[in-house]
């Protein structure tokens, strides 16, 4: 049997780790919060960039299959993928990552046959990817310390470019979207070719440019928003994730406390009723 | 004839306004569009410069800098690369860029992409003075 001492430290272990994942659990709550605000505040731009790529792209004469309206639109047979990873930067956020990791590979297993090449954002998967043989292209570990759209430029410049060039068929994006505060949405998103969704009834615009100019403005950005969204996202959903499970470990903890400190009462009592049987029957003994 | 129209001025970080205005002009690439209510649709690619835009009597600028314009008879939908309002502008950082840019072209500079860099940051600092010298 333990001894009082030892159950009294257990408890006082327990109680500090159940502080530090509460704070966390607040911290996290806090930039939560900033993260959602700012996928809201990337959605109107978004949307009325969709909506004029329609338009714009609608407008533009001919483009059968065989000769795209631009480059970035040129559909190829997928030999050579590029797979962009989104993963955390730092663990403790339940399975947020780790769910992230396996769909990649399951991403890898079903294009056995295919080359596949990683873009890895965020420090987890880097970490994971690093030591196997997969091929790749660049990593950016740190980048969700503060979600830039620049930093989304350049990534989305350095993808449009590969895949201008021939040097990729096609670009798929990996992230985990936020849902809830305790749901994420694994997501594979292809952002290379632009698929470009039919228009119901189109605008009759007057152009001040071609519209070939337009296009050729419009898909870069296209890109370019469609990463930046995904950053968003991926990074509110870690801090989701990350509350729900640091509010597990405190509510864990809490419960470990009770049973520990039950224990411990019980111990201190039946040390109190041996004493108590001890003397009684040491009185017995003289009569 | 109605006479406002909706003005919306996005970018990728922010909405910054929507709002119903009486007549805006807008910085095109090839330059100013002046849009009243019922116009005909248009499309544009956005100019670097002051868009300013009037609600009554009172007039209102922001700077905008890439991007595109949509017009539609009763909306106009401005997607920016990057906009402040006016409000926001920092006057002495936006002297210290213009400076700093006329330093970088008058030093002869040969990279054609560095003269066209330091155009375009010249052209939007002197963007932004000029609309808060209007606020």
């Amino acid at each position: 049997m333990p001894s009082l001492i030892d159950i009294r430290r257990r408890i006082r272990s327990v109680r500090n780790t159940e502080q530090i994942t509460k704070a966390m659990k607040m911290v996290s709550a806090a930039k939560l919060r900033r993260a959602q605000d700012r996928v809201i505040s990337a959605r109107p731009y978004a949307a009325s960039l969709r909506k004029l790529l329609q338009d714009v792209a609608g407008a533009v004469v001919g483009g059968a299959e065989d000769t795209p309206k631009h480059p970035l639109l040129s559909r190829r047979a997928e030999q050579r993928i590029q797979l962009v990873l989104l993963t955390g930067d730092r663990g403790l956020a339940g399975a947020f990552n780790s769910n992230l990791i396996k769909a990649s590979q399951s991403f890898l297993a079903e294009r056995e046959t295919l080359q596949v090449e990683l873009l890895l954002l965020g420090r987890k998967g880097r970490d994971f990817w690093r030591r196997r043989t997969v091929p790749i292209t660049d990593e950016y570990p740190g980048i969700f310390n503060k979600v830039l759209y620049e930093d989304a430029g350049q990534i989305a410049a350095r993808l449009a470019e590969r895949f201008a060039n021939d040097e990729i068929d096609a670009v798929y994006l990996l992230y985990n979207e936020f849902k809830s505060v305790i749901a994420q949405n694994l997501t594979l998103l292809k952002i290379l070719p632009v698929e470009i969704p039919e228009r119901e009834n189109p605008i009759d615009y007057i152009y001040e440019q071609p519209p070939e100019e337009l296009l050729k403005a419009l898909l870069p950005r296209y890109v370019h928003i469609a990463v930046y969204q995904a950053m968003l996202e991926s990074s509110a959903a870690e801090h989701a994730a990350r509350m729900t499970a640091m509010d597990a470990a405190s509510s864990n903890a809490a419960e470990v406390i009770e049973n520990l400190t039950l224990y411990m009462n019980r111990v201190r009592q039946a040390s109190i009723t041996r004493e108590i049987i001890e003397i009684v029957s040491g009185a017995a003994a003289l009569e | 004839m109605p006479d406002t129209f909706e003005l919306e001025v996005t970018t990728p970080e922010r909405l910054l306004i929507r709002n119903q205005v009486n007549e805006a002009q807008i910085p095109a690439a090839n330059g100013y569009l002046g849009i009243g209510p019922e116009h005909a649709p248009l499309l544009a690619e956005l100019g670097i410069g002051e868009l300013s835009y009037r609600v009554g009597n009172i007039r209102k600028s922001l700077v905008v800098a890439g991007g595109f314009v949509e017009v539609m008879t009763d909306h106009v939908r401005v997607l920016a690369d990057s906009a402040e309002k006016a409000s926001e502008i920092d006057v002495e950082r936006a002297r210290a860029a213009l400076r700093r840019a006329e330093e970088r072209l008058g030093s002869n500079a040969t990279v054609a992409v560095d003269v066209a860099r330091a155009l375009n940051a010249a052209k939007r600092a002197k963007a932004r003075l000029e609309a808060a010298a209007h606020r």
